[in-house]
């Protein structure tokens, strides 16, 4: 294998070998490569197959804008990345590189067949090659189209690394840190503002680090480069982050940032982040991005050896990389002239200089014959040759706009230029307006929505000259604008490179254009024919082109292609460009792992898990645990052998029989207080509450203004004024938002104070005929007889020792009580009443069991019973409103014709005629089994148990008037077999006299 | 990410502290059972929806917790200006200087 390294040039450390691998070979590269510049020092072209065609392609550019390699990469387990740059990637220690879109091999691959059929795979060919025979699609098409869908290989194992995220603010953020950033940041730096300098690659400099050969100040490029840094590194004021990508510039100047942490490093630091998302928000944002270098478009512009000049000169000038010894230039720009001046002077033989514009400097074409390298002016190219590298390009004359006599010329590389657009993503993510210049033949920045300066070649100028001085105005407007004092400095250049070009569309051909491969977007493999038979097939927006033709929409997000694409589409049209229009750019300016997104909410820190203050002892007696909203909640309490089934009979049996325990922990609690509770509880919930004495407590039913049910619980009167307003486990967070809204908007005249008392109260629920013999030794301060704490009653007193809130109340149709302790105590409160309560027996039941419990009285469950479309009445809870009161939230929307009308759904038991069948929850019910599908539902089986305590198995449902359908059979379809059930409008399967409760 | 003025602590602060509550100045009747089924229907669900200045309100939920006034462009994403709940409706031609 040749070496194409140049030694004592570039950048990198030639003293310091790296070794690597490339799809199982072993390779050497040096400290400060690219993968990219590593496998072009070791005269590899051929990087990957296109995503189409799987044709063969080698690298196109040397920065983030790569279409064509892209690889996956690979440290260790969990640490595979598909779709790498290599353009981007840093060579480190034993990186293990694989190809990606070919089987068997790189060199000899199967899908590249589809470039020879490549008629049947024209724009568009999704939407009209799949159409028939209709029963092709599920069986055939589909999963054919999936296996060969995708680019790379998503990883299988879950990510090992760890991600970190940084909020930042600046006054001035400057994103480019080539020649104009670095002015616009000694300028702003100086004026002592807080300066942020980002760039997206492994060191700041920018387009200096290609031309080392232009003097600054009097200064070689890279020692001024070197004593600009230093400047900046000394000012304490300003920040510089390398490999880092401002990947989305949102509302008010706020930048996100993705910064690479490790993927360059030989090893990884233990724990240390492998990115960082920062989220920056600046006073003043300067734009210094440069431009992106655009191919020419002409018939086998893709073939592995044909690149960009611009990266050529990269991989020459920052890499001591030379691309080829014979390479060919194709150019429509001044700037591609110089990349073959500086091949010729590091050694190879530039063969030709074929420029498509037909006036050319003559500065250029004299240094040109001096190099003796021959200059070909006013043609086009018409193809190239070479299976997996160049060999020769064939050039025309062009006469009249027609191709004319061709000459085919050998080369090992070629080098194409179409001009540079300049890089407006970020200020297109501001909505910020673009005007188009028609001189450049490119968009330039145009209104502003933000604080935001554009300096240098992303506004359309040339040369370092002129992008140094508009750097350093942009960095010194910025600082005034942040409030300092700031004067602009000037720069002196020599040896500078200024030049022009032009922006043209595919290049003009002899040969057939609809049979040319004539490449507009590498990446999704788009040609400039697609283009128009685009817009011959009737699409007019650029959007429409886009999609239909996928131009634009890989990850590279049409970075180089798209200018191309729309000077084609504008000519195929017969419209000026800016008339057509360009499509719109999105965050992230470069594709982002999930990582960085993700940052620190992963696994553990995903969410958070809210644990009660008994949770500790339910873990030890083996609870298995079910989330219920962000708690963890003890699910049931399994002995060895026992399922969940068995468990939960088994606490079932116990709770009524004797007495269970209960973490009820989760509840919601706020505390209602002050001289206005009283109305302010009138006003919210549909029950009466003036006439609730101290030391009772009433089911309370909470509607939304349009008298749906939002909510409910036990609500305890401990003073004239104050309430102990319990919510569902979900709901508490909800309902004390919705009370604010109205204390503080709708009666802001209230005197009323709400408190979330969740988190305050550890609660424990005693259920069972035993409840108040276990409960009572430890109760001081209060009578708990059933004479004078009846079913409802509540008071504050002692219990073991501890302040508490005992509430009578029963979610079981027992005879129970309610604890509540000050959390810190829960734990130990629980564990007195367990070690009491083995006398009686005592059951821990979890959720599980609470849930059969509760629906053997036909006690709901808002969220599970109703979802937001009940009513009272539909719900059977009429005897919860307070008929007498004037208003509540929710009132007058129950009289709503909607509300009253028949037809609504409405909540009901179903007994199965099978009293064995557990229905599913959530199953459909019909009132027809034989009628044709899709069968009119009448509603679905909202809870549904097994019952000991009944005898059979017990359900609710919501069904389309359940109320009027007593003792009518329903039908359940399920997908073997159907079942059947009644209705009974009664829900209370257990005690319905309610003695036992009342005991 | 917006920055949002708390009219209440005084302070720019990120969006992510707060919580939009849905259009502004829509006061509940004093007494919604004089309101006829259309009445109470608009006040319900009826929203103006405007491409321009809508007046809105928004919750410090994760800081203050006080609910307050917003006017913001709808095109632009711009707040124009944040005030206290009661506060009477600002005028837009004052906020956008467009008489609408």
């Amino acid at each position: 294998m040749t070496s194409n390294r140049l030694p004592n040039r570039g950048r990198v450390d030639h003293g310091k070998p790296v070794r690597f691998t490339f799809d199982g070979k072993a390779l050497q590269g040096l400290a400060g490569d690219t993968l990219a510049s590593a496998l072009l020092a070791n005269g590899i072209h051929l990087m990957g197959r296109s995503f189409k065609y799987h044709r063969p392609r080698g690298v196109v550019s040397a920065g983030s804008d790569e279409p064509n390699a892209l690889m996956g990469t690979r440290r260790g387990a969990g640490q595979f990345e598909p779709n790498t740059r290599a353009t981007i990637q840093e060579l480190r220690d034993g990186l293990e590189a694989t190809s990606q879109n070919r089987w068997p091999g790189l060199g000899f691959d199967v899908g590249a067949v589809n470039d020879h059929l490549g008629s049947l795979f024209s724009a568009g060919f999704y939407y009209k090659t799949f159409m028939w025979p209709r029963a092709f699609w599920d069986r055939v098409y589909e999963p054919v189209i999936r296996g060969a869908a995708g680019l790379g290989v998503s990883p299988t194992e879950s990510d090992a690394d760890s991600y970190a995220s940084r909020f930042a603010h600046t006054d001035v953020l400057i994103i480019g840190a080539g020649p104009a950033g670095l002015a616009a940041a000694l300028a702003a730096g100086r004026s002592g503002a807080a300066v942020m300098l980002v760039d997206e690659t492994a060191e700041p400099g920018g387009s200096l680090l290609s031309e080392p050969d232009v003097v600054i100040d009097g200064k070689p490029a890279w020692d001024w480069l070197a004593a600009t840094l230093a400047e900046l590194a000394a000012l304490p004021n300003v920040t510089i982050l390398t490999r880092t990508t401002a990947i989305g510039y949102y509302h008010q100047n706020m930048i996100g940032l993705a910064q690479r942490l490790t993927d360059h490093l030989d090893t990884v630091p233990a724990g240390a982040p492998r990115e960082r998302m920062w989220k920056v928000r600046a006073n003043q944002v300067v734009l210094t991005q440069g431009a992106l270098e655009k191919p020419l478009v002409f018939d086998g512009n893709d073939r592995p050896g044909v690149m960009l000049a611009g990266a050529a000169q990269t991989y020459l000038n920052r890499y001591g990389v030379k691309v080829g010894d014979r390479p060919v230039i194709v150019t429509s720009h001044d700037s591609a002239w110089y990349t073959a001046f500086d091949l010729a002077e590091a050694g190879a033989k530039p063969v030709a200089i074929v420029d498509v514009r037909t006036d050319v400097a003559g500065a250029l074409t004299d240094r040109a014959r001096e190099h003796g390298i021959e200059t070909l002016i006013g043609r086009t190219v018409t193809g190239t040759s070479g299976r997996l590298r160049v060999s020769s390009i064939r050039v025309n004359r062009v006469e009249n706009g027609k191709a004319t006599t061709p000459r085919d010329i050998a080369c090992d590389t070629v080098l194409m230029c179409g001009g540079w657009t300049p890089c407006l993503h970020l200020f297109s993510h501001t909505k910020g307006s673009l005007a188009w210049d028609d001189e450049l033949k490119a968009f330039l920045p145009g209104h502003r929505t933000e604080a935001v300066h554009i300096a240098g070649a992303g506004r359309g100028l040339w040369g370092i000259a002129s992008v140094l001085a508009d750097g350093a105005a942009a960095g010194t407007q910025a600082a005034l604008d942040a409030g300092r004092d700031a004067t602009e400095h000037a720069h002196t250049v020599e040896a500078d490179r200024p030049g022009t070009g032009i922006t043209v569309k595919e290049l003009p051909t002899d040969r057939d254009p609809g049979k040319a491969k004539a490449f507009i977007d590498f990446q999704n493999d788009v040609t400039a024919k697609d283009i128009r038979l685009a817009v011959r097939e009737g699409m007019r927006s650029i959007e429409h082109v886009k999609r239909y033709t996928t131009n634009g929409m890989a990850t590279d997000q049409g970075k180089m292609s798209n200018i191309n694409g729309l000077m084609i589409a504008s000519d195929a049209l017969g419209k000026a460009p800016p008339q057509v229009g360009l499509t719109t750019f999105r965050p992230p300016y470069t594709p982002t792992t999930f990582g960085t997104f993700a940052g620190y909410h992963k696994d553990a820190t995903f969410e958070l898990t809210r644990k009660t203050p008994i949770d500790p002892w339910a873990e030890a007696h083996g609870a298995a645990f079910e989330p219920v909203a962000l708690w963890r909640r003890a699910w049931y309490f399994p002995k060895p052998g026992e399922d969940m089934h068995a468990a939960v009979r088994r606490e079932c049996q116990a709770t009524r029989a004797s007495v269970g325990m209960f973490d009820a922990s989760t509840l919601g609690k706020i505390e209602v207080a002050g001289p206005d509770a009283v109305t302010f509880m009138e006003r919210m919930y549909t029950n009466p509450w003036a006439k609730l004495g101290v030391g009772r407590s009433r089911y309370g039913l909470l509607l939304g203004e349009d008298g749906f049910i939002r909510d409910d619980g036990v609500i305890g009167r401990l003073g004239p004024d104050l309430f102990h307003v319990t919510t569902t486990t979900g709901g508490a967070a909800r309902v004390l938002n919705m009370m604010e809204d109205y204390l503080q908007t709708e009666w802001p005249d209230l005197q009323v104070w709400l408190t979330s008392t969740t988190e305050q109260w550890a609660t424990v629920a005693l259920q069972g005929p035993n409840a108040r013999k276990l409960l009572e030794p430890f109760v001081e301060g209060l009578d708990i007889t059933a004479e004078a704490f009846p079913h409802m009653a509540a008071a504050e007193c002692t219990v073991a020792g501890f302040p508490a809130r005992l509430f009578r109340v029963s979610f079981t149709g027992e005879l129970g009580f309610e604890v509540n302790v000050p959390a810190r105590h829960g734990l130990a409160l629980w564990e007195k009443l367990w070690e009491a309560g083995q006398q009686y027996d005592v059951c821990a039941y979890g959720t599980e069991t609470m849930h059969v419990l509760r629906a053997e009285k036909g006690y709901i469950v808002v969220g599970q019973d109703t979802d937001g479309t009940l009513t009272p009445a539909d719900a059977g809870l009429t005897w919860a409103i307070g008929k007498k009161k004037p208003d509540f939230v929710g009132k007058r929307s129950l009289s709503r014709p909607d509300m009253v009308a028949p037809g609504r759904k409405q909540l009901v038991g179903l007994l199965t005629d099978d009293p064995t069948v557990v229905l599913q929850e959530g199953a459909q019910i019909v009132a027809d089994p034989n009628q044709p599908k899709p069968m009119k539902m009448l509603g679905h089986v909202t809870s549904s148990y097994w019952s000991d305590a009944v005898g059979r198995s017990i359900a609710m449902a919501v069904i389309t008037d359940g109320h009027a359908r007593e003792g009518e059979t329903l039908y359940i379809p399920m997908p073997h077999h159907i079942l059947t059930a009644k209705v009974v409008k009664n829900t209370v399967f257990y005690d319905p006299e309610n003695t036992r409760l009342s005991a | 990410m917006l920055l949002i003025h708390c009219p209440y602590c005084e302070q720019d602060l990120p969006e992510l502290e707060f919580a939009y509550a849905g259009e502004a100045h829509i006061a509940r009747p004093a007494d919604p059972s004089k309101l006829t089924d259309e009445e109470w229907r608009d006040f319900l669900f009826i929203r103006t929806n405007p491409r321009g200045v809508h007046f809105e309100r928004w919750r410090h939920i994760n800081g203050c917790a006080r609910f307050f006034n917003a006017a913001r462009e709808t095109v632009s994403d711009r707040f124009l200006l944040t005030y206290k709940a009661g506060e009477p409706r600002p005028d837009v031609a004052k906020l956008t200087g467009v008489a609408q």
